[in-house]
């Protein structure tokens, strides 16, 4: 363990009201701590820049995962586990749960927050995609009050967010989905389990009368922040299912190489990248066309 | 065969009980009086010269224990095959995690401040990270030429067969270098000072080897210096020549501080950076064959990559060109080997030793010729394997009766190999992305030392009667997680006759246990139980002479017995010494003879399923069908192929050290791809019991054999999948998997 113990401070306020004055108060110095299942490896390693945390995990009010007839809002501090185990998204948005499943091991779902993969802000993170999929909304919050952010605008760069330092992440809001309706989701890892993505990849379609009336790409670990395809979202988005063959489907893929931009690290190459991104459209894109012919 | 009380029965661990409730004392978990922690400096470049040590501003330097090379008492290098790794950089830098500086102090989270305030003047001069480059002595960075040894086994005449063969198949191979990845990192405490001595207690394999480095180091007498295992968390390979370094480090720190004691253990990263790992390889194959398949000419040429110093690179090397022809018949065989030195952490012993390279390329190599030659992998194999009367590429003659054919059928049949081949044939010319492939390997692994290592080791090992009517178990053979308490127990227990809780081991402590060897080469039972055995024989007729023992007697009558001997004699001890077995020879010089007393044989057969989207290869089902003598422990065997197995798919297909200018990039469990229970079947392990005549209840070694054949079998299984032969390197990552078949894609457009 190379991370400075003695040095750290860690404040544990007891309110939301509390924490937020004290964000605004010294504007920039307190790290938000939440699960710290990310934080906890920089400071293992002796490499994070923070040695003062304000520690969210008290915070009640930003629990529960709360539904309506149109919505389904998770607190900031939904866990992995608690996202796994909730029927209503099983049900209606199958790839948060798939996310929630191939998200580090069990230990760490248990405490790691949707909240906290969010504001990370790793572009390797595995939820981003199935909330671009399905276009969700954050919530942040400051003691001048609160605002809804949608989640594509959310990061800005390279581990950089649209977050003001006095605000915080209160709940992500997301549609619930209506009609006929296609949800895909593939983490392409490193293996099988515990593993970071070298590609990740979840959509969410919508058919209407035949045609592709609704079509959402998110992708994961292909660009500096988690990204929503547009392009290629913009040539499925409106066709007519009848007309998605093999010829459409490798313009698709062509589309989709040129949205992305990855990069060669320790853990895979941007040619591997740029060529499983689109092998797995195709395969995403076959198994849609199968689905809404079926229906 | 006659019944046995211990042998051939699954017994629990000896230790298990305290390892699963937490009791055992692992080095980390030992807080000593006054104890300091310690924590090393490395250079951060590759090659250079070191020109000077800079104490940062912010520390309060005075609080600490400061070592260099130049408060070395004794040998600067550490003891092993040669002197020639410092323990500290006097003023040359090898490799961008060589040793520098030592600190010590009570306080850990100043001390890791105290680390990154120490700056290093280097020097830089041109690195060597690539084998080729080094064998090319691109630079000279190691003695005259960079070889660290150069071996070359020849038999008949290759170069007369060229012209007239059926069929000439060349082939290149590559393995790449993998971390042993222990659950529990290198750590060692020491206590020195001029009057006692040296003291050091360590998570290590070999006791001795540290032994001999701590007398160098610090010019002591045998009897001045003190080796104590602590209990250790897995080693294969990993902790058999580093811990020397670490424990050289502890007590240089120790002795400057005065003799307060000084632990040093390293954090996950340190250790998977700056330890030894498995060596890289290059195998060039040039075989011929007759029409029929019969194997005419093996030329091979063999090269490891053996980063900046010596270390064991001479013995890996060594075993690697033993095993480079593989398990075949072949009149004309030239194996040319070299291991070369390059600026990265030195590589060292990995399970295996060199085997693994060796044989993955001739296993890889012999299904490459199949598909050259149109002929079916399993026939050419069965025109050419050993029977009991051929001879090895070193001239040794099989005298065991060996039924290889048999082996490999065996395997096969487990396999369902037919049935799935046929099943494979429909399910690939369909249009899915998935491609499915058998593939095996067939292969041997020597059992102990190579060559004249045991009779030149002379181990000695024993037992002893204990007041309480016990026998301990004396021997320096280390438990790491491989079952050697439980086995050498049941060894002796089964000699004397009595339940297994009347024999303990001793823990292995340099003061109290003989030299019985390293725990390593797949030698412990084999070897070690041997002489324990012999050891245990002695002792019974002892007490049966005494009069004290008459038999049949029970447990309770053979406890009064050893009491009733002590009480009137003192003490009660035997030992056994290693003799070659009869018409064992060997010569070191032309490496011609016996390289082995014998060996372990085994076929490993697995089913693979090609993601040709994503280029991931699944293992699907996997057969390890093996003879290793007599089996001792059947649960402790499977455990143990089992996990060798694991092992071996991580070797084959996603354990990779990704090297930056001579450093490992992936240092982290995160991003260095060992294998979890999602990406590994169930492992089918089968044994074929043949008893050796030689070994303790006629056991083989049985340690290293698994890590041999899972890579070459996968690949195979991925040609079989894939229709092509081009994947020759390990581990086969799907990004490499991915940029071959674009590369065919580029090369032979039509083959699509």
């Amino acid at each position: 363990m190379r991370g400075q113990v003695p040095g750290c401070t860690v404040h544990t306020p007891t309110t939301l009201i509390g924490a937020l004055e004290i964000l605004f108060a010294e504007k920039g110095a307190w790290r938000p701590l939440a699960g710290g299942t990310d934080l906890m490896v920089l400071f293992a390693a002796g490499v994070l820049p923070f040695s003062r945390f304000l520690n969210l995990w008290g915070l009640d009010e930003l629990r529960g995962i709360e539904t309506t007839s149109d919505s389904v809002s998770l607190g900031a501090l939904t866990t992995y586990a608690e996202i796994r185990t909730h029927p209503l998204i099983a049900a209606e948005l199958p790839n948060l749960v798939q996310s929630a499943w191939v998200t580090g091991a069990m230990a760490i779902q248990n405490r790691g927050t949707l909240a906290g993969n969010i504001a990370n802000g790793s572009p390797a993170a595995d939820t981003p995609p199935s909330l671009l999929a399905y276009g969700a909304e954050v919530q942040l919050q400051s003691l001048a009050g609160s605002r809804w952010v949608p989640y594509e605008n959310f990061h800005t760069g390279y581990k950089q967010t649209v977050m003001l330092p006095e605000e915080l992440i209160t709940r992500i809001r997301v549609w619930r989905p209506k009609g006929d309706n296609f949800h895909f989701f593939r983490k392409v890892g490193t293996r099988k389990a515990q593993a970071i993505s070298k590609v990740c990849l979840a959509a969410y379609a919508r058919a209407e009368e035949g045609r592709v009336a609704e079509f959402r790409l998110g992708m994961g670990s292909v660009a500096p922040v988690p990204m929503r395809a547009l392009t290629t979202e913009m040539l499925v988005q409106g066709q007519a299912i009848e007309e998605l063959d093999g010829q459409f489907i490798a313009g698709a893929k062509l589309a989709l190489m040129e949205d992305i931009r990855p990069i060669d690290d320790i853990r895979s190459t941007a040619s591997y990248r740029r060529k499983v991104s689109a092998n797995v459209l195709g395969q995403l894109l076959e198994e849609m066309v199968e689905r809404f012919k079926r229906a | 065969m006659n019944p046995s009380l211990h042998i051939g029965h699954s017994r629990i661990r000896k230790e298990g009980r305290a390892k699963v409730t937490g009791e055992a004392q692992y080095t980390d978990d030992v807080r000593m009086e006054y104890m300091l922690y310690g924590v090393t400096v490395r250079s951060s470049v590759p090659r250079g010269i070191l020109k000077g040590i800079e104490f940062g501003e912010g520390i309060p330097w005075d609080e600490f224990v400061i070592v260099t090379a130049k408060d070395v008492p004794g040998e600067l290098n550490v003891a092993l095959i040669e002197r020639d790794q410092p323990f500290l950089a006097l003023d040359r830098i090898n490799h961008p995690e060589e040793p520098v500086v030592l600190l010590a102090h009570a306080d850990r989270y100043l001390l890791e401040k105290a680390r990154a305030a120490v700056h290093l003047d280097i020097e830089p001069l041109p690195p060597l990270f690539d084998l080729e480059e080094s064998l090319a002595c691109k630079e000279v960075i190691w003695g005259q030429d960079n070889l660290f040894k150069k071996i070359l086994i020849e038999k008949g005449d290759v170069d007369s067969v060229w012209a007239g063969a059926a069929h000439v198949v060349e082939g290149e191979y590559k393995t790449g270098s993998q971390e042993q990845l222990y659950i529990e990192p290198n750590g060692a405490i020491a206590v020195a000072n001029a009057e006692a001595g040296v003291t050091v207690w360590g998570s290590l394999q070999c006791p001795y080897y540290v032994h001999t480095a701590l007398k160098a180091l610090f010019n002591l007498p045998d009897d001045k210096v003190r080796v104590i295992q602590m209990e250790t968390g897995g080693g294969f390979g990993g902790k058999e020549d580093y811990p020397s370094l670490i424990a050289g480090h502890a007590a240089l720190l120790s002795l400057k501080a005065g003799g307060r004691p000084v632990k040093i253990v390293y954090d996950r990263e340190e250790d998977m950076v700056a330890t030894t790992k498995r060596h890289p390889s290059r195998t060039r194959i040039r075989s011929a064959f007759d029409a029929e398949g019969r194997l005419l000419a093996l030329d091979i040429d063999f090269a490891l990559d053996g980063g900046a110093y010596l270390t064991l690179s001479p013995v890996v090397l060594s075993r690697g060109a033993i095993h480079a022809g593989g398990p075949y018949r072949c009149p004309n065989t030239s194996i040319r080997a070299r291991a070369a030195a390059t600026n990265t952490p030195p590589h060292g012993a990995f399970r295996g030793f060199g085997a693994p390279q060796s044989l993955f390329a001739i296993e890889r190599h012999m299904d490459v010729a199949a598909a050259q030659m149109g002929m079916d992998p399993i026939a050419l194999r069965k025109q050419n394997l050993l029977r009991m009367g051929d001879a090895t590429a070193t001239g040794q003659i099989i005298k065991e009766n060996v039924d290889l054919p048999g082996l490999l059928d065996h395997a096969l049949e487990k396999l369902d190999y037919s049935a799935k081949k046929e099943n494979h044939r429909i399910h690939n010319a369909s249009l899915g992305p998935i491609k499915k492939g058998l593939g095996f390997a067939i292969f041997m692994h020597g059992c102990g030392f190579t060559g004249s290592g045991e009779s030149y080791l002379a181990s000695v090992a024993g037992v002893e009667g204990r007041a309480d009517g016990k026998v301990h178990v004396l021997a320096a053979s280390t438990e790491m997680g491989q079952g050697a308490n439980t086995i050498l127990s049941q060894v002796v227990a089964e000699v004397l006759k009595v339940p297994l809780e009347y024999v303990e081991v001793v823990r292995p402590d340099t003061a109290l246990v003989p030299d019985s060897g390293p725990t390593v080469a797949s030698r412990t039972t084999m070897v070690v139980g041997k002489l324990v055995q012999e050891a245990a024989i002695g002792l019974r007729q002892t007490l049966i002479q005494s009069g004290f023992l008459k038999v049949p007697y029970d447990g309770e009558g053979f406890s009064s017995a050893v009491k009733q001997y002590i009480a009137k004699n003192d003490h009660l001890k035997a030992y056994s010494q290693y003799n070659t077995p009869p018409q064992i020879v060997w010569d070191d010089q032309l490496y011609k003879g016996d390289a082995y007393t014998t060996f372990a044989w085994a076929c490993y057969a697995a089913e693979v399923a090609v993601d040709t989207r994503t280029f991931e290869v699944k293992v699907e089902d996997f057969v390890a069908f093996q003879e290793v003598g007599r089996v001792l422990n059947p649960t402790l065997a499977e455990g143990q192929i089992e996990g060798g197995v694991a092992q071996g798919i991580g070797y084959g297909l996603s354990e990779q050290v990704v090297w930056s200018k001579g450093r490992m990039a992936n240092g982290q469990m995160t991003n260095y791809i060992m294998a979890t229970s999602m990406d590994i079947p169930r492992i089918r392990v089968y044994f074929e019991e043949n008893p050796y005549p030689n070994g303790p209840g006629g056991a083989k070694g049985l340690g290293e054999l698994p890590m041999d054949g899972p890579a070459p079998a996968l690949l195979n299984a991925v040609q079989d999948a894939l229709g092509t032969s081009a994947p020759r390197e390990i581990p086969l990552t799907p990004e490499r998997l991915m940029d071959l078949l674009d590369l065919m894609d580029f090369l032979e457009p039509s083959n699509v």
